[in-house]
């Protein structure tokens, strides 16, 4: 009951970081989905055994998270739930491959290993990557930048109610849910009988809420779009921004930055 | 479940994000062109309620363990197979937004995953069929159990085929089909029962809101070309995949067939999106072959496989390993060092720069 409570809190204050004001935050929002897609792309294009080279892509996060002031703990704690299943997946490749492919001194470490790394990095990359993009544009404006991308209007539409009544709903929910735990004392009752007719009573609400809506809408004069808070359009600054990131992202691709900067360091010593 | 970014390699993802968004164009035109508009908002809304309806939980009859709804097949019994769809794909939208359930390559692999099976296999070849045109208490809970069960075996196997076709994860194909379907049997049938549970009570409290979608009208409404499109989707990414397995080195060839899927979806619907789809694929098209060309000379060893194994090769043949013992150290070194450095590097840049916007 908590965990719902708590889901739906920090969906909030990931929403309110776009609220903020900064030289991030002013840009189009297409500027940034692109730049995303870019850096994403870069990301997962290595192959299976990168792992060095992956990591001067974190300067991407660490440079949108100063410019656009967002809470770097708040983002590092959201990524540090990863989705679990790319864990499950992953630590099945030290199973499988135990091709011992680098030599530390004594220690052997399998190509198992190194890939298992790599895919736990490209996770918090791609995974960051995404946070960042909702806290430094806000979920209405990227909506509205993929509609401007082409994304059809009714599927834009569709999103931005869904996105209204998350939070109306999932609090709606967690009453019920909660009320059903507080008489169920213990175990009894919290089975799928009282669930579904739960459930069921709360579709019936919904259904009913949403006819309500669309018609107090109608009466306001919806014509079936939602009107932005920030009107941006696509100048020099969002040109720069996504030429600026895109050539630094396919530089880093073609060159293994990590692995010159190493080369020099150890050639300074030897 | 979830397919992930990090398991995924740029080829299928783009491929199931052009598939995905095609169809994702496909309804919207449906829904704009056939339904009324009052069914936009109710989809909204009704994704919402699946939201909400994820965060309760139930037990599970005879294990103790506890479940909660997926909700794409109540979806599509309630809205029709195109609303469902689009409501579905925004859910996961916001999940791979808000919660790092997958992420945003992924997603056009989640949508096909979670959104296309439940909404154009198992609703209208399986659940419609058997519902006929007068349902009943065992023909809701038969149709639901069957459909939810298929409909998830599919998926899972969807993200076998993903993640193997991706070749990120070591995981043999055999192996991960036999720890994915049978788990997600069980997934499927818990899916069935809160299904059919649902259903039953919202056809005995209100059975006008199931009637929504008439018989009549679904049967009509549904062609034999829209599954036929969905197939040939299917058959083509099936393609892309064999493919992928037939040459070790993936070249122009799967790049060319996605080039002509992506061409073929451009003619059935218009739209912006297939050209920025389009563009995407062309820029990652001429990534891919950077990983194969190693800019070194193959006496630098790195963490990088194809190289290393080639070495690996040329030192058995040449009798030379001693020699590259030391090297081969030494670049290994040279690579942790160097990543920890740009990491550091990185990091610094950010409190620099936070340091400075804070001071200005």
């Amino acid at each position: 009951m908590a965990s719902i409570n708590k889901a739906v809190l920090d969906l909030k204050r990931l929403d309110l970081l776009a609220n903020n004001d900064s030289v991030i935050h002013r840009l189009d929002a297409r500027a940034k989905v692109l730049v995303t897609c870019v850096f994403i792309l870069c990301i997962v294009s290595y192959d299976r055994y990168e792992l060095s080279a992956l990591f001067p892509f974190f300067i991407f996060p660490a440079v949108l998270i100063a410019l656009a002031g967002l809470p770097p703990l708040f983002i590092a704690k959201k990524i540090a739930l990863l989705c679990p299943f790319v864990l499950v997946v992953g630590i099945f490749n030290p199973v499988f491959d135990r091709e011992v492919l680098v030599n530390l001194g004594p220690l052997g470490i399998s190509g198992g290993w190194i890939s298992f790394a790599s895919i736990m990095v490209r996770s918090i990359l791609t995974v960051g990557a995404a946070f960042i993009l909702v806290g430094v544009t806000g979920f209405t404006a990227v909506c509205q930048a993929l509609e401007r991308l082409g994304m059809p209007q009714v599927f834009a539409v569709q999103l931005l109610f869904l996105y209204r009544y998350i939070f109306v709903l999932s609090e709606e929910g967690g009453r019920a849910s909660r009320a059903r735990e507080l008489r169920s004392c213990g175990r009894k009752g919290l089975g799928i009988r009282s669930f579904s007719s739960m459930i069921g009573h709360l579709l019936l609400r919904t259904w009913q809420r949403a006819e309500r809506i669309h018609m107090a809408m109608l009466a306001r004069g919806f014509t079936g779009q939602f009107h932005a808070y920030r009107q941006s359009s696509f100048g020099k600054a969002e040109l720069l921004f996504v030429l600026g990131w895109s050539a630094l992202f396919v530089f880093l691709r073609i060159n293994n930055v990590s692995r010159h900067l190493g080369t020099l360091i150890t050639g300074l010593f030897t | 479940m979830h397919m992930a970014d990090a398991l995924l390699s740029p080829a299928v993802g783009c491929t199931m994000w052009a598939a995905s968004a095609g169809t994702i164009a496909y309804c919207s035109r449906k829904v704009r062109l056939e339904m009324d508009e009052k069914k936009v908002p109710l989809m909204g809304v009704l994704g919402a309620f699946i939201f909400a309806a994820q965060m309760i939980n139930f037990t599970i009859p005879a294990t103790g363990s506890s479940g909660h709804l997926g909700g794409g097949l109540l979806l599509a019994i309630l809205l029709g197979p195109y609303a469902a769809f689009l409501s579905i794909a925004s859910v996961l939208l916001i999940q791979a937004l808000f919660f790092a359930d997958g992420g945003l390559l992924a997603l056009g692999c989640n949508i096909f995953n979670l959104g296309i099976f439940p909404a154009f296999i198992a609703y209208p070849l399986i659940y419609r069929p058997i519902i006929g045109n007068r349902p009943t208490q065992g023909k809701i809970v038969a149709a639901s159990m069957i459909a939810a069960v298929t409909s998830l075996q599919l998926g899972a196997f969807g993200v076998v085929l993903e993640t193997v076709a991706s070749g990120i994860s070591s995981l043999p194909f055999a192996t991960f089909v036999t720890l994915m379907q049978p788990i997600h049997l069980g997934i499927g049938i818990v899916e069935g029962l809160v299904t059919a549970a649902v259903v039953s009570f919202v056809y005995k409290a209100r059975p006008e809101i199931l009637q929504c979608v008439t018989p009549a009208q679904a049967a009509a409404g549904y062609s034999i070309r829209n599954v036929a499109i969905v197939f040939l989707v299917a058959s083509l990414l099936t393609g892309g995949v064999i493919s992928r397995f037939a040459s070790e080195h993936p070249d122009g060839l799967e790049w060319s067939i996605q080039k002509v899927t992506g061409k073929e979806e451009v003619e059935g619907v218009k739209g912006q999106l297939h050209v920025l789809m389009a563009s995407l694929q062309e820029k990652a098209a001429f990534l891919p072959d950077y990983s194969f060309k190693e800019p070194e000379t193959p006496k630098e060893v790195t963490l990088h496989p194809a190289s290393a194994a080639r070495i690996e090769a040329a030192d058995q043949t040449s009798g030379k390993q001693e020699k590259d013992e030391g090297n081969r150290l030494g670049t290994t070194v040279s690579g942790i060092l160097g990543g920890l450095m740009t990491l550091v590097l990185a990091g610094v840049t950010g409190f620099i720069l936070k340091k400075r916007i804070g001071a200005a």
